[in-house]
This record gives structure tokens, sequence and C-alpha cells, in this order.
């Protein structure tokens, strides 16, 4: 009976997913002459509130009113904290250097997390790490070191993004739905063949590599570890011979083409969501499809402002799930 | 004991409204929460997803009328009330079909009311296809509903 909480909630999801940008909208933005006939267009589609001009706020309303809608219909939210918890990472990443370089700028906190970033800036001024939950308290404590001791923002960096992926590995294990399951996995998946590629090109030794890597069942982190430490070549090697082959191609032409190809592959993936009629899964799938499309308009826009090709944009857009 | 040819009967009776009437009070529940969730967004579409949502309700009225069939037949409502054991048995045997299929079917029905009810939110203009896919669980619930009508008539001229 589970199941039947979400009659409602999915039955709301269908009609607005009529309102989800199709190929054929993104197709009619990226043939836009500049800029302002595209925000023009966005506006005219009922994007971001009456009178936005700048892109970034138009962006943000779009995120909040997704997560103002779904939180409308779901009462307990930590279904979504698979999908909320690298934002909380990113969030304990800017509060530490805030409160390390003395800067205070609560622009760079993203407004929803499964912790208040006002909690978190909190704590790290404080440097009460109690104040957060478990699987980040240990994290934030030694970034924080690591930063105010060695003044090494890369390695803080590392502990951070480490810490997020295995709380991220952690979350999805529980994870009963499928969509959010696959999130998580893809996530760290992809998260772990782009530090290793990085690591590579950066000559990173073994036990750096080894440190930065995530668990994640889909990849076997020694492997990738050694393979990176060896070279590009057998990092390709070694993905020919994991689910991620596909991606290999895309691999070597650039991280932003992997990083493309992923975003298609959840995607399409979720896909049949679109014809599940009870559980969280169209629920999840419609807050990736928006996150997607938000992503994609980005893409779009800020290709038009920086005067790029309409096919160097087409190049970077990304599958629609609609 | 005298009457337990009666106790079955009616206990039959009960069963068929009781089990096909759950079904379907949870099945046109969940149907009236999708409803309710696409008439929130689009109130035009109310008409259309009515009737999907009515479809799994038929199931709770065909247990009544079974129920109502056995109770005029075993003379609960006038008439002699000799009903001897077996027969007590045969008429609760009688009542299952629409009890046991009414049950099921409702539920199974709702689910693909729900899904049409999705169809109709995306694609108003195939709402005449979309009655037909729950519409289509109906048939089994109707087969159960005639094995019952027939059963429970003919018991009375049986000589047992």
């Amino acid at each position: 009976m589970q199941e039947k909480h979400y009659v409602y909630a999915v039955a709301r999801i269908r009609s607005k997913e009529m309102q989800l940008l199709d190929t054929q909208f993104i197709n009619q933005l990226v043939a836009a002459p500049g800029y302002d006939e595209c925000l023009k267009l966005l506006l005219d589609k009922g994007w971001g509130r009456e009178g936005s001009t700048e892109l970034e706020q138009i962006l943000a309303y779009e995120q909040e009113r997704t997560w103002s809608f779904i939180s409308e219909l779901v009462e307990d939210m930590s279904v979504f904290n698979v999908l909320l918890l690298p934002n909380d990472y990113h969030n304990l990443k800017a509060a530490i250097k805030m409160v390390y370089t003395g800067f205070d700028d609560r622009g760079l906190f993203l407004s929803r997390g499964t912790i208040d970033a006002d909690t978190i800036l909190k704590a790290v001024k404080a440097q009460d790490f109690s104040l957060l939950p478990e699987h980040m308290s240990s994290s934030a404590r030694e970034a924080y070191q690591v930063l105010t001791e060695t003044g090494d923002g890369q390695l803080c960096d590392l502990i951070i993004d480490k810490a997020a992926l295995e709380a991220l590995y952690s979350a999805g294990k529980e994870q009963t739905d499928d969509v959010l399951r696959l999130f998580a996995e893809l996530k760290i998946a992809s998260s772990n063949i782009k530090i290793a590629v990085r690591a590579q090109r950066t000559g990173k030794p073994l036990e750096w590599i080894q440190r930065a890597l995530a668990p994640c069942d889909s990849l076997d982190i020694e492997k990738l570890s050694q393979a990176a430490a060896s070279g590009l070549e057998e990092i390709y090697e070694y993905l020919r011979r994991t689910e991620y082959e596909e991606g290999v191609k895309e691999l070597e032409q650039s991280l932003s083409h992997f990083e493309k190809w992923c975003d298609d592959r959840l995607i399409l993936k979720i896909q049949p969501q679109k014809y599940n009629p009870f559980t969280t899964g169209p629920l999840a799938a419609y807050l990736l499809a928006r996150d997607n499309e938000i992503r994609t308009v980005r893409i779009i826009l800020l290709g038009k402002l920086n005067q790029l090709s309409d096919q160097s944009i087409r190049e970077r857009l990304r599958i629609m799930y609609v | 004991m005298d009457n337990l040819g009666m106790l079955f009967a009616l206990l039959g009776a009960v069963l068929a409204a009781l089990m096909a009437g759950i079904g379907s009070a949870i099945a046109v529940g969940m149907a009236g929460e999708a409803a309710a969730g696409v008439v929130t967004d689009d109130p035009s579409k109310f008409g259309k997803v009515l009737i999907l949502q009515l479809l799994p309700g038929t199931q709770g009225i065909y247990g009544l009328l079974i129920a109502f069939l056995t109770l005029t037949q075993i003379g609960v409502l006038g008439g002699t009330s000799d009903i001897s054991l077996a027969k007590g048995l045969l008429y609760f045997v009688s009542c299952m079909p629409i009890a046991i299929v009414g049950l099921w079917s409702a539920l199974r029905q709702a689910r693909a009311s729900i899904a049409s009810i999705a169809l109709v939110a995306k694609r108003p203009d195939q709402a005449g296809k979309a009655i037909i896919f729950p519409a289509m669980v109906e048939t089994y619930a109707i087969l159960a509903l005639l094995i019952s009508i027939l059963a429970v008539t003919g018991i009375g001229g049986l000589n047992i």
C-alpha cells in the first residue's frame, strides 16, 4: 500500500511534465538570433518571475519552484536526500572557505540541502562540528584543520568531495527507489572517472588517487586507481571492460563530452518513469528532468552570451526527458 | 446447529458484498487521488477523469447484486427460510466468484485506471482509448458475476 501514497503526487507530476521543455523548444532556443531573444522565449514560456532579466535569477527561481512544488506533494522530503546531499557538501566547502578567508558571501550557498547552510556556517565558525550530521562532521573537521594548518585548498576540496561521494554511496544503498539509486551510483562512478582522468593528467601519485576515489558498485576502485597511476590509455582500457564502455570515446574527446554522456545516460535510464503511476520514481525523475532542463538552458544562454556558434552549442546540449 | 445451512448462505452473501465493496472502495479512492491530481492542474479534464475513477466502482455493485439475490433466495428478505447444510454451503460457494474476483479485479482495475488518468493528463484527445484499458479488466468481474448469478439462482431448484 506504500505506493498508494504517491498516486496524487504522480498524477500532478504528469500534468507538470506537459510544461517541461521539449527538444523542439530547445532547438527554437538555439536557433534564436541572440541572448535577448532566447531570454524572451523563456520568459514567454513562463520561466522566471515577471520582469526578471538576469539569467541566474531566473534559473535559481525555477530550481526553487521545482522543489517547492515537490515539497507540496511529499510530506517527508527526506526521500530525496540523495539528490540534496551534493548541495550540503558544496555548502560545507563554501562555509569552510568563507571562514578561512574571512570573506562572507552567502550567495555562494545553494538554497536547498538536507541541512540549513547557516547551520553549516555556524558549525564551521564555532568549530563545533557536532552540529553537523554524522556523515559530515568528521570530514568537515579534517578539511577545516587541513586548510587552516596547511592552506592547501586542493586537499581540503579532496577531503570534502570524497566525503560527499561516500555519503552519497551510503544514501544510495539505503534507497528503495530505482531512480534515486541509479542517480547515486552514476554520480559516484562519473565523479570517480573524472577524478581518475584529472589525476592522471596532473601526474598525481597512486596514494593520492586511492585517497580521492570513493567506493561504488559499478567500478573497481583499486583497478581504476592502478590504471590512473599508469596512464590514460590504461584508464580507457579498464573502462572498456565496465558498463561505461560507451563513454570511453566521449572521454577520449574531452571531460565535458563525458559529462554530457553521463547526463544523457541518466535521462535515458529514467525514461520508463514516464509510465510508472505509483512510486517516488516519477517524482525523482521529474526533479532530475528539471535539473537537466535548467542545465541545458544555462548552456544555451551562456553560449549565446559568449557568441558561440549554434553548432558548438548544439554539441553540448543534453537529451531532454520529454 | 439446525440453521448451519442458513449461516453459510448468509456468510456467502455478506462476503460477496463485503469483499467486492472493499475492493471497489479502495480502487475508487486510489483512482480519485490520481484524478484529483490531474484536476488540480487542469480542471477542464474533470469529466474525462471522473469516468476513469468510477470504472472500478462497479465490482461493489456486482457484490451487492449477488448478496441481494442470495438473501432473496434463502428467504431472509421474505418467504421460507428452510436451508439445508448442503444448500447453505452451495450458496456460500456460489457467492465466492464475485467476492474474490470482485475484490481482486477492482484493485487491478484501479491500477489500469490510474495509468489511464495519467494518459488523459498528457493526451486528453486520447480519452476514449484510455477508457478501454481499465474497461478490459471489467470483463473478468462480469464473468464472475455471471457465474455467481447462474449458481445462486440455480441452487433453489436442486433437491438436496
